[in-house]
């Protein structure tokens, strides 16, 4: 076998190396008094700001009725096909009701069409990240899970009106 | 034909054609809301309006005459800013709905607001209020707010059902559909105005907020409610029928069906009673066994008897291919006691679709051959043979014998074997010694033979647990195409059944061998080869409209 000749040979004080420890030490030793980024999550947690798209959520009035009228229209326009709706008839002046509202969370990607879609500001993301499951089947959220008062929304909402024509 | 010309395109046209009908019959379609092929021209909405060469204003296409040498321009500037200023004035009293209303998707309004709407509107006043969720009649929603008074409603009432029972009420902006006091819009037909209204106002209340349109795939059916066979579409999510619309057919019946038809003929196919599985009875009780042994051991069965004391029952509801198969196999086996029983309700028909016989394929099961063979029995005869213990077997398809009457329930008792073909448990179900599970008319393909003679293609919409949607080529919903056993959405029940011809020919590879068939399409190649009415034809000839079955006159006496 030929000894290969190397594309660049090393000079003399880049062979010793001392020289690049010493720089690499230097790195170390100036990141040590820069402010720190990571956080020690679970114990602090990450609050996002209202541009974050966390999971879906339905917004509940304040009479805990749910805003959406189950048109369907989040769940058509959902690019993967994540969630699914069964409408219903109520006494209400709305009419219909979702009778069932599911999000499989597992299809979700966080896309937020849904929320730009719903012609009632009924579904939204929210700031939440933490999506915890062990199956299939936890990982699809039905309407207790998905249902959220309006006032833990109004950030979102907020921005909404804000950036939203 | 005389010619016209609609944007540079010669039409031809018959004399006393309106141009929208003569540019439609050319591929030309021209706005319109309250003009429907089928009913009288009122000329209410204004939005067909065209242009004209040498007019002085503005026609509506829906009441002028095409003339020779008319020349009519359906797009230009004039004509679009009409129809722009229509939508505009049809939408100031228009709520904005469309995400509670049934109809968004199919709603006429919606797809021209889409296409020549302006997308905002100048009107600052308050909308009007009107009523809104009004019964109508026992099957109809009405909402004031929605509607746009184009009079087709009424018009189909008074024209094609014949029963003035629906009117307009005040005028102007205030103007609104009503029935006659004291009425209640409770024709047989009423369901046909839910089809035909334009936009959201009248919904169905059987179907209403079931599903948004675009989530069900339809496919093309017949209707089994009685022996006109009016052509269908059945629309299916999560493999479940929602709900049944009429599709035209001006050979059988122009562009409507009846509520009973509509409403009734389809709820069975994913009722709870569904018969999911073979049953055999073991000590006195049915329990669920194998396909196989319970084949096994009707045959053995069925050859302990004479071929006198068998007699087999076909059935009106089954396809012609099922019944032409159970009367090969009766006849395989020197069987000559085979019937099906009539359903017929005197009196219960009209001059517009609904027939006396209650079946959609009496026609048709006697064509093929089930009735009795030289000497063999007729219905009632089996029935009183069996009384007397003359038959001790007895094969039915798709027939609930036992509920016809309380006698009829007391002589199945004494048979020595009774095997069952049915899609549903019912009485006659309960006294089998064989239950086979068949499929409905929804997840089978066949044929059947209306009361005038006209042969009609039912497909399968809804998928057994041997089917396979894209598999079998059958229509799919966007659903369909993309979900998987995990998605809820896709988990709707599928029971385990077959069709009674494809039943019959694997019991009759284990009695004689005589018949295998694996394929609908095979029995009907078979049907056409041997029986003279059915010559020449396959599925295809049949197609999606159907085909008049050169019958003898002899036999068309009904
Ligand atoms: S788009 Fe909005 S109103 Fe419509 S179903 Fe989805 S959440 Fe409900
Ligand atoms: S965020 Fe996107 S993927 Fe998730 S449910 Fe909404 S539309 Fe579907
Ligand atoms: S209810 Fe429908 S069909 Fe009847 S007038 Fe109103 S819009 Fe027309
Ligand atoms: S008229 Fe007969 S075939 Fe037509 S819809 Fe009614 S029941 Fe069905
Ligand atoms: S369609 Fe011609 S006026 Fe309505």
């Amino acid at each position: 076998m030929s000894v290969k000749k190397r594309k660049k040979d090393l000079n003399f004080f880049e062979k010793i190396y001392i020289v690049e420890i010493a720089k690499g030490m230097m790195l170390t030793l100036r990141n040590m008094f820069r402010p720190k980024f990571t956080m020690e999550y679970p114990e602090v947690k990450f609050e996002p700001p209202s541009s974050y798209r966390g999971r879906p959520v339905l917004v509940q009035e304040k009479n805990n009725v749910e805003r959406c009228v189950a048109c369907g229209l989040c769940s058509r326009v959902c690019p993967a096909l994540a969630i699914e709706v069964q409408a219903n008839e109520t006494e209400l002046e709305k009419e219909r009701y979702p009778e069932k509202f599911e999000i499989n969370m597992l299809r979700c990607i966080f896309c937020g069409f849904c929320e730009e879609v719903c012609p009632e500001e009924a579904i939204v993301m929210s700031k939440d990240y933490e999506l915890v499951f062990s199956n299939r089947n936890d990982a699809i959220y039905g309407k207790d899970k998905l249902l959220v008062q309006v006032e833990q929304l109004s950030d979102r909402l907020d921005y909404l009106r804000k950036f939203k024509q | 034909m005389p010619i016209f010309i609609v944007d540079g395109h010669q039409v031809e046209f018959k004399p006393g054609q309106t141009i929208i009908e003569a540019s439609r019959n050319a591929g030309i379609s021209i706005p319109h809301f309250c003009w429907h092929p089928k009913l009288s021209i009122s000329g209410n909405c204004r939005i067909c309006l065209v242009e004209v060469e040498k007019m002085p204003k503005l026609v509506i296409a829906c009441s002028t005459y095409a003339s020779e040498g008319m020349v009519v321009h359906t797009k230009s500037e004039k004509t679009i800013d009409a129809r722009n200023a229509v939508m505009e004035f049809i939408l100031i009293n228009h709520p904005l709905d469309c995400p509670i209303c049934d109809e968004a998707g199919e709603c006429k309004l919606q797809e021209y607001a889409y296409s020549h709407g302006k997308g905002e509107s100048r009107f600052e006043e308050i909308k009007n209020r009107k009523e809104k969720r009004v019964q109508l009649g026992p099957h109809i929603k009405f909402d004031g707010e929605r509607c746009i008074s184009c009079s087709r409603c009424i018009r189909f009432s008074d024209e094609i059902a014949h029963a003035n029972q629906l009117t307009f009420r005040n005028r102007g902006d205030k103007v609104t559909v009503t029935t006659f006091p004291g009425e209640l819009f409770d024709n047989p037909y009423t369901l046909n105005t839910v089809d035909i209204c334009p936009v959201g106002a009248l919904t169905n209340n059987d179907f209403r907020f079931k599903s948004r349109v675009w989530e069900m795939s339809s496919t093309d059916s017949i209707c089994i409610g009685c022996s006109r066979g009016c052509n269908t579409e059945m629309w299916v999510r999560n493999n479940e029928i929602l709900r049944l619309t009429p599709r035209k057919n001006d050979e059988v019946n122009s562009a409507w069906m009846c509520d009973n038809g509509r409403l009734n003929t389809f709820k069975f196919v994913n009722a709870e009673n569904r018969i999911d599985g073979t049953y055999l009875r073991f000590n006195g009780f049915l329990k669920k066994a194998e396909l196989s042994s319970a084949i096994n051991f009707t045959a053995k069965k069925i050859k302990e008897f004479k071929s006198n004391e068998i007699a087999f029952i076909g059935s009106a509801y089954a396809t012609c291919e099922d019944n032409f198969v159970l009367a090969k196999f009766a006849k395989s086996l020197g069987v000559q006691n085979i019937d099906f029983p009539k359903h017929i309700a005197l009196g219960d028909c009209d001059d517009i679709l609904i027939m006396e016989d209650k079946t959609p394929n009496s026609f048709g099961a006697e064509l093929v051959g089930v009735k009795p063979i030289n000497n063999g029995n007729s219905f009632e005869s089996i029935i009183t043979n069996i009384e007397s213990g003359k038959i001790k077997a007895l094969y039915i398809i798709d027939e609930d014998i036992a509920s016809i009457s309380d006698k009829y329930e007391k002589n199945l008792t004494k048979l020595d074997l009774l095997v069952v073909h049915s899609s549903n448990e019912n009485k006659t179900t309960a006294l089998a010694d064989v239950v086979f599970p068949s499929s409905t008319y929804a997840e089978k393909n066949g044929t059947f033979v209306n009361f005038n003679g006209r042969i009609q293609r039912i497909k399968p919409a809804v998928t057994t647990e041997e089917m396979d949607r894209a598999l079998d080529g059958m229509n799919m919903s966007r659903w369909d195409k993309f979900g998987t056993k995990f998605d809820r959405w896709m988990q709707g029940r599928r029971v385990d059944a077959k069709s009674s011809w494809n039943i019959l020919s694997m019991l009759s590879l284990h009695l004689n061998g005589k018949m295998k068939y694996d394929m609908a399409e095979e029995v009907f190649a078979d049907i056409a080869s041997s029986i003279e009415e059915f010559k020449g034809l396959d599925y295809d000839m049949v197609g999606s409209k159907g085909i008049n079955l050169k019958i003898k006159e002899s036999i068309k006496v009904k």
